[in-house]
């Protein structure tokens, strides 16, 4: 897929361990994906060449930037990378068009005036070219350093965080421009973002990353909504991740049937968890069904288990409830319901509910397979699960 | 007034200055950015000539370049000449004790660029040295200044060292502090008086400009 494109991987455990593997097509945008320390910056700099990494290939169409095995360490000036950092670390003493052409410095100097101005005009900067970067907005600074890292005719553009530092309105502005300017770029674009929104409206893939470890890779939404391991799902922002285990498969009905808690939920067929086996499962909190008051056999739905509300907190038009279910010692079922459907059913903490699991949405995972590290949960919480 | 003598102190205070722009640049960039094992103790022995007196950094100076030393005997073959008591002398002694003054604004300097801006820069494709000019120097140039400046009113100031390392010896290592000083001895106040307030005049506009073109301009209202 990435003939073209690019191809890193990575492995050192000192000073920063990183072990990562990730591609990117020409074209296509990868979102790297982690928690703040989680080594998103690292994996970045890395690739850019302002980094050195004990042992590691990177690859970029035909040219090999790093490749430890044979002593291959190609400059960050020699790659050909173009970043728009964090901060944007434009040059303070120069102008936005000064900043720009800085960047088009090989380019013969009749020529280059012009195609700086013509990168600012682009990004929308008419008229603020002799502006220095302390004279424009978070907005516009942004747009100068993604002149200046498009300016040079980048193999690949690292972008880091390039949304964080600016307003809500601006951001999403910016969002719609990045993915118009998409639509003319033929490199690879690799974004760092610990933003899980900002992954979704922007990247063709995402790659997890937590403690310098790549995790999974895949479509944005795939992986959103198939973790491939618990780690993953809690990483993703999943609350409702339990242990299940699998009593049987109907492939015919396209179901697994799992036993939690000593209810049977059918789930989206998952056959390559065997009959028997002990799994993790997780499900977004918008595919948990408020029913409503009083208890899942009165309902007569399938997949409806009994709870009583923990908590009920207003979160604008919805809310975000907690569920005890199978008694309050167990970790409880977090769900987001509209208001209008708290109003409509009475809820309030201390209320007997019955809950609904949407089949489809129901996920299987491996439970841990590490023998140390299951123990070790085990010990610390998961007896109860 | 002693004009040889000040003439002498003008130029050993711009040539020790010449010799620190480049050493200082680099010795300051390198402790900026650079991390290796003894630093600090490179930090403390560079800073050395803050604290001790002048008379002890002149009398180690003086064993230094005197003519049983190494330096000194090296000296003296290759040129045929002795190092102390000469105005070469004097200026390795200068360029010794404005180490502090020179390198540690400019190491300021260089550490107040932020590492992203110098990956920026590398990442634009600019080379080391066009990275230095471009950008580092320019960013750097209000402490490099005042760097400068400091080392030149230093040079002209210092009477500890040049007195132990250069003697008084009349238009080869006689500098104007020394004159004053010897001026007073002999009663000539007013000479001394004159010569002083030179030497105020000349330290207090040197460090005025510096002040004046290191001034940050106002900043403009973000638009």
């Amino acid at each position: 897929m990435s003939e073209q494109g690019l191809t890193v991987r990575l492995r050192q455990s000192s000073p920063i361990a990183l072990d990562a593997e990730i591609s990117c097509a020409r074209g296509e945008l990868l979102a790297l994906v982690g928690p703040s320390g989680s080594g998103k910056t690292t994996l970045l700099k890395a690739i850019a060449g302002l980094l050195r990494v004990r042992s590691g290939l990177i690859n970029c169409g035909d040219e090999t930037w790093l490749d430890t095995d044979r002593a291959i360490h190609v400059s960050p000036q020699q790659r050909r990378v173009g970043v728009v950092f964090q901060q944007y670390a434009l040059f303070p003493h120069l102008s936005a068009l000064a900043n720009v052409m800085e960047a088009l410095h090989d380019v013969p100097a009749a020529e280059r005036r012009a195609r700086g101005l013509g990168w600012l005009e682009r990004l929308h900067l008419r008229g603020l070219e002799h502006r220095k970067p302390a004279q424009l907005s978070g907005g516009q600074q942004q747009r100068v350093a993604l002149a200046r890292a498009l300016a040079r005719g980048p193999r690949v553009l690292l972008l880091d965080e390039p949304f964080s530092a600016v307003d809500r309105m601006t951001r999403l502005k910016l969002y719609e421009e990045v993915a118009d300017l998409r639509r003319d770029l033929a490199m690879p674009v690799v974004m760092v973002t610990h933003d899980l929104d900002e992954a979704l409206l922007l990247a063709d893939r995402m790659s997890i990353l937590s403690d310098g470890v790549i995790l999974q890779s895949g479509l944005p939404f795939e992986v959103m909504t198939r973790p491939e391991s618990p780690r993953v799902a809690g990483l993703l922002g999943h609350r409702n991740i339990f242990r299940a285990g699998v009593l049987e498969h109907l492939p015919q009905g396209g179901t697994t049937v799992i036993e939690w808690r000593g209810h049977r939920l059918r789930a989206r067929l998952q056959s390559q968890f065997a009959v028997g086996r002990q799994v993790t499962w997780t499900i977004p909190r918008s595919h948990v069904v408020l029913v409503g008051r009083g208890t899942a056999g009165e309902s007569g739905q399938e997949n409806a288990v009994d709870g009583v509300v923990a908590q009920l907190v207003r979160l604008g038009e919805n809310a975000s409830i907690v569920v005890h279910v199978g008694g309050s010692d167990r970790p409880p079922v977090f769900l987001s319901v509209p208001m209008h459907v708290v109003r409509g059913h009475d809820i309030a903490p201390g209320a007997q509910v019955a809950l609904r699991f949407l089949p489809e949405a129901i996920h299987l995972m491996p439970g841990d397979r590490d023998p140390s590290r299951r123990a070790h949960v085990r010990a610390m919480q998961t007896d109860n699960i | 007034m002693d004009w040889p003598a000040l003439a002498l102190s003008l130029e050993l205070a711009a040539l020790t200055m010449l010799i620190l722009f480049p050493a200082g640049v680099w010795i300051g960039r390198a402790l900026a950015w650079r991390r290796f094992r003894g630093k600090p103790l490179v930090e403390a022995v560079l800073a050395l000539p803050l604290v001790l007196p002048p008379t002890v950094l002149g009398y180690y100076l003086l064993v230094a370049f005197g003519g049983t030393s190494p330096l000194g005997q090296l000296y003296e073959r290759l040129i045929g000449q002795q190092l102390v008591f000469s105005f070469e002398g004097l200026l390795l002694a200068s360029v010794l004790f404005n180490l502090p003054f020179a390198i540690q604004p400019m190491q300021r300097a260089f550490e107040a660029i932020p590492l992203e801006v110098h990956d920026a820069a590398a990442c634009s494709g600019l080379s080391a040295w066009r990275i230095l000019w471009r950008i580092e120097l320019p960013l750097a140039w209000p402490g490099i200044l005042s760097a400068l400046v400091l080392t030149f009113a230093h040079t002209l100031g210092e009477f500890g060292v040049v007195l132990m390392v250069g003697g008084s010896i009349p238009g080869e290592t006689k500098t104007i502090a020394i004159s004053i000083y010897d001026r007073v001895q002999s009663f000539d106040m007013a000479g001394a008086g004159l010569m002083s307030a030179t030497l105020l005049v000349i330290s207090l506009a040197a460090i005025t400009a510096t002040f004046m073109t290191t001034q940050r301009p106002e900043r403009l209202p973000r638009v």
